[in-house]
């Protein structure tokens, strides 16, 4: 049966998409949410499990503070109002890979509320309204043997393995997300890459989408243009990167166009999106909503974070990302293009420290882009470890500035710091790479290549200044190069009685 | 031999510290008086013989190596068989649990194995504590040894059996509703419900979270303190136990002295459906307590008419959820499987035949209570009651320092008498329930047999939170106040006719 | 609110969520039981006002934590000690016919 699917640019212009975005973000704290059981990663099944964890009759849940403190620190980085007093609550539903029959959750009472993030596309800032982030814990893992692709469907039996069973999740959710049109997917996936690129500043989680610590369930629901009732949404699992964020909404969109354009009803359903074919399917269709039957979770008491708790771990958030991209790069003055080259080399600390030790942020970068991230290649290590720190470079630079190495000599310089000789200052005078200053040097010199190369020297005087290059080369050559190359230019130039150009 | 089962827990201590007696001498008589007994009074479901004895050899050479003992070292105990005790079966009655040996110990098992008490085997209950006359037992109920046809009380009546069976002089129960309270009225005992949080829920299996209480069942007051004193206490494993040190009812229990206190009869707990016997032995112990010191005085809490409806509505909904972990994955009965069934019908299947009537009741009427468009009617009013109850108590402890009511409305009624009318059955749960709707501590002592038909009589004292000691002193007080009850000799029982005090 | 009596479907129903197979001779004797009862509880939603705060727990009790360290876990062999079926050092389960939530 083949899919009927409307053309993305119609579908936008027929209808307004709506979004929902449900994030589970996995904790890095290394026990589990309720248990003292192991979190690391890669374990052989069934060997990081406990009463707590596998349910046994008679255990009991006790909370991780630090989970908390993660929770907390979530939802103030999201701009989300952190809760006074709230409680867990029972999720009941049966599943093998839920040891207890019930997950512990928050229901009503999430510890963060109310919140939003901005992201932009295009030069387009969108808001992204969030709902809520409460704290739960994730389910065991099962594989499903007997089956043609190793999934639910038409397997004989399926192996359970707890060792995930308990480890802390945080889901964030966000309120309808309206009025993005068009840009709806980039949208998405501009929201996912923030939240990680957030999450992983917090250091509350390794947030590797293909590990699983970062997952995303995408909601989506057409309302036809001018009308403002919500439609029916689908919600799609297995978005497991952020392509597939956008992948999966934009075929949703085109998917739900061709059905509502065809005058039918979008099911309100779980779909599976299928990243190698690049297509949704229908889950298991259920008759009624499950009925989760919540209450308060009678084993835990209430969480009530203090104020001065709360203030304390505000002031430990960093600075969000966007907006210390903005602030670096307007104070740095670089185009967007020069700043994201900075990003992408991974290295935005490296120049911002580099300007705090002085240096400008034009040169800063050209350093490290330039000369320092080819000798790290080379060396096969990141920027960062190359062996110079920002101190040493802007302490290079100062040298530049004052005219006492240039460019070529300060590329000595550098093999100087790295074989280990000692700080900037230190190898220019250990290895002697000063520039001549002193005029009357120069002059003699200059006097020497002249009478060197009589013809070229009439040249220049006859008008032709281009040729000084060579005069020039032949001044750098005796000093070794440890001359400022434009000043032997002037004074060639003034010997020779010809202006500057 | 009879003056080894006939001692009190404290007396065969002393006796054993002194070397006067080997403990390995009493955990024999006691196994002895088991198979003596036993299979009229089926008590045990399960009994530990070999590591009892070298529980209590151990017990004996730790003496003879000159060490100190704890006070109750050497002594037996039964253990409800709810609470998890590593490598014995753990079944709580039930057919679902058939067989299964929990991996850990409870908190509550590990302290009673660390003060060096001989744990003699588990004992018989309703099965998963939901029951007031242990006859929802899965294996057969328990006879009372006071009359073999009647019931000993539930849901712990094997635990209370034991100690008026003299097969064992202590023992552990779990109160949830009345469950060590109502059992203890009938069949002449001590049994104290603490206050909520008071003793670690850890390793008991889980009926209603927020009214289960494990607690002290004993022949006297001061073997009753005595025992709760080694269970008592903060547990970390348990986010509802209280951090403060427990009351000391150990020195009340010795104190005995009711000079001064306020006594509160609560007014609706008698009158309609109360046997004349049960009316008759409740206030000829009140008019003793006044004799003896006490001011006597009324209050009325109206909320508890509504107790019992608030309870059959939270209990049965924390059950429901509680007991959704038996789903035949990971452990118990598995019905079935014959490689076609899906887990769901697995799950369906082994439920349905693992769980009795009474179960299968609760659950459903608690699945109601919580589902959507339910919860506010049922499950979340049933709440509010809570709150009223609480502060019908905390108006009557400003005029009172204990309250005090009959503990169950008549005296051991026969086996069979109330199995097919369920709310008949709950009516006996009338005077405990408020005090685990509130969480304050409440304990059963017994002040004589009713002239109809000879059979014990419970009184039930009821103290502020945290107050459990005042139990202890009212206790201590009818017991030197009143006669001893000495229940008939069992036929083959080993144990004399004479109550030692 | 009275409770609308229970009929055997509505027990099915209830029975079904709550995963638990009863036989029709089961669901007819229930229903008419679930029914005495619930309407004994009844009575429960009318006592108290909408200015009454429910209690959820008993204890005034907030903020139980504990550090986030790793403690010992089960041996797997205890794990797995009481499983139905094993394989592999896995739980082995029935095929299951729902998705995950």
């Amino acid at each position: 049966m083949s899919v009927e699917l409307m053309e993305f640019g119609e579908a936008m212009e027929r209808f307004d998409p709506v979004l929902g975005l449900e994030v589970h973000v996995e904790l890095n704290t290394v026990s589990k949410m309720f248990c003292g059981c192991s979190t690391a990663f890669g374990a052989a099944p069934n060997t990081q499990t406990c009463p707590v964890c596998l349910g046994l009759p008679g255990s009991l849940p006790v909370v991780n503070g630090k989970a908390v403190e993660s929770a907390i620190r979530i939802g103030l980085a999201l701009g989300c109002s952190v809760a006074t007093w709230c409680r867990f609550a029972r999720k009941n539903y049966f599943y093998p890979d839920m040891p207890k029959d019930y997950q512990i959750s928050q229901y009503d009472e999430p510890i963060a509320f109310d919140g939003s993030v901005e992201v932009e596309v295009d030069g387009v800032v969108h808001t992204i309204p969030i709902e809520r982030a409460h704290m739960e814990e994730d389910t065991g893992k099962s594989v499903h043997v007997g089956g043609a692709t190793g999934r639910i469907h038409g397997a004989d039996y399926s192996l359970l393995d707890y060792n995930r069973a308990g480890v802390p999740l945080i889901e964030i959710v966000t309120k309808p997300v309206r009025g993005t049109g068009s840009q709806a997917p980039e949208v998405a996936r501009a929201y996912v890459t923030y939240l990680r690129d957030l999450l992983r500043s917090l250091g509350v989680s390794d947030v590797r989408m293909e590990q699983g610590s970062l997952r995303c369930d995408a909601n989506v629901s057409l309302m036809p243009k001018g009308t403002t009732d919500l439609g029916t949404r689908t919600e799609t699992k297995n978005v497991n990167s952020l392509r597939s964020v956008e992948r999966a909404l934009r075929y949703e969109i085109c998917r739900q166009a061709a059905v509502l354009a065809g005058g039918g009803t979008v099911t309100q359903e779980t779909r599976h999106w299928h990243e190698d074919g690049g297509y949704t399917s229908a889950g298991r269709s259920k008759e009624e909503a499950e009925d989760y039957r919540y209450f308060p979770e009678p084993d835990l008491v209430p969480i009530a974070p203090s104020d001065d708790w709360v203030a304390t771990l505000r002031a430990t958030l960093p600075e969000a990302p966007g907006v210390r991209a903005a602030r670096l790069r307007q104070a740095w003055s670089f185009t967007e293009r020069e700043y994201g080259d900075v990003v992408n080399a991974g290295a935005v600390d490296l120049v911002a420290a580099t300007v705090e030790a002085g240096a400008a942020p034009a040169a800063a970068r050209k350093w490290w882009l330039g000369e320092l991230q080819r000798r790290a290649n080379e060396a096969g290590v990141e920027l960062a470890d190359v062996g110079m720190s920002p101190a040493q470079v802007a302490g290079l630079q100062g040298l530049v500035d004052l005219g006492v190495v240039n460019d070529t000599l300060a590329r000595q310089v550098i093999d100087g710091v790295l074989a280990g000789e000692g700080e900037p200052s230190q190898v220019v005078s250990s290895r002697g790479l000063t520039v001549v200053s002193d005029t009357g040097a120069l002059e003699s010199a200059i006097d020497r290549a002249i009478e060197a190369n009589p013809d070229v020297a009439q040249k220049i005087r006859d008008g032709k200044v281009q040729a000084a290059g060579a005069v020039i080369g032949a001044v750098m050559r005796e000093l070794k190069g440890q001359a400022d190359a434009a000043k032997v230019r002037q004074l060639l130039l003034a010997k020779l009685g010809v202006e500057p150009t | 031999m009879s003056h080894i089962l006939t001692a009190t827990a404290a007396q065969l201590a002393a006796r054993i510290a002194q070397g006067d007696l080997s403990a390995v001498e009493v955990t024999q008589a006691h196994l002895d008086q088991i198979a003596a007994v036993d299979g009229a009074v089926h008590a045990f479901l399960h009994v530990d013989r070999e590591r009892a004895l070298a529980q209590a050899r151990a017990v004996d050479d730790a003496r003879r190596a000159g060490d100190t003992l704890s006070p109750l070292a050497g002594v037996p105990i039964a253990l409800k068989d709810v609470f998890c005790y590593a490598g014995a079966p753990t079944t709580c009655g039930s057919r679902i649990l058939a067989g299964w040996v929990p991996p850990y110990d409870a908190t509550a098992t590990r302290r009673l194995l660390d003060a060096g008490l001989v744990i003699l085997g588990k004992t018989n209950m309703d099965e998963f504590a939901m029951g007031s006359s242990t006859e929802n037992s899965a294996y057969g109920p328990t006879h009372n040894p006071w009359d073999l046809d009647r019931i000993p009380g539930g849901s712990g009546g094997g635990s209370s059996a034991v100690l008026a069976a003299y097969e064992s002089p202590l023992a552990l129960g779990l109160d949830t509703g009345g469950s060590i309270r109502q059992p203890a009225s009938v069949t002449g005992t001590v049994g104290v419900k603490p206050t909520y949080g008071g003793t670690s829920r850890y390793g008991l299996v889980a009926m209603a979270s927020s009214l289960d209480q494990p607690g002290p069942c004993a022949r006297t007051v001061l073997d009753a303190a005595l025992l709760h004193q080694v269970i008592g206490g903060y547990d970390p494993r348990d986010s509802t136990s209280i951090n403060a040190p427990v009351p000391d009812v150990v020195a009340a229990a010795r104190l005995a002295d009711v000079a001064g206190m306020r006594i509160g009869v609560v007014k609706e707990l008698g009158g309609e459906g109360y046997a004349p016997g049960v009316e008759q032995r409740f206030h000829e112990a009140v008019e003793a307590l006044r004799g003896a010191g006490a001011e006597v005085v009324e209050v009325s809490c109206p909320h508890f008419d509504y107790a019992l409806g608030a309870y059959y509505l939270i209990m049965p909904s924390e059950v429901s959820s509680n007991l959704a972990r038996f789903d035949a994955m990971r452990y118990g009965l598995r019905v079935g499987d014959d490689g076609e069934r899906s887990a769901e019908e697995v799950m369906n299947l082994s439920r349905g035949r693992g769980f009795g009537d009474e179960v299968k009741r609760r659950i459903i009427i608690g699945t109601y209570a919580l589902s959507s468009g339910y919860y506010d009617a049922y499950y979340g009013s049933a709440q509010k009651v809570r709150t009223l109850i609480a502060g019908d108590f905390a108006r009557a402890f400003q005029v009172a320092d204990v309250l005090v009511s009959p503990t169950t409305p008549t005296t051991a009624f026969r086996l069979g008498e109330r199995v097919d009318d369920p709310l008949a059955m709950y009516k006996a749960d009338l005077c405990t329930i408020p005090s685990n709707m509130a969480g304050n501590a409440s304990a059963s002592f017994p002040v004589g047999l009713a002239p109809e038909d000879g059979l014990p009589v419970g009184f039930q004292v009821m103290a502020p939170p945290m107050a459990d000691d005042r139990l202890y002193r009212v206790g201590a007080a009818l017991e030197r106040l009143l006669p001893a009850l000495v229940p008939p000799r069992l036929p083959g029982s080993l144990a004399g006719g004479e109550a030692s005090r | 609110m009275p409770p609308v009596p229970l009929t055997p479907d509505d027990v099915a129903r209830l029975a079904s969520l709550a995963r638990v197979d009863l036989t029709r001779a089961e669901l007819e004797h229930l229903a008419p039981q679930l029914d005495v009862i619930l309407d004994a509880v009844a009575s429960v939603s009318q006592v108290a006002g909408p200015d009454v705060v429910p209690t959820s727990h008993a204890l005034p009790l907030v903020n139980v934590f504990r550090a986030d360290v790793v403690a010992a876990s089960l041996p797997v062999e205890d794990a797995l000690a009481m499983a139905p079926a094993t394989s592999g050092q896995r739980f082995r389960v029935p095929r299951i016919l729902g998705e995950e939530q």
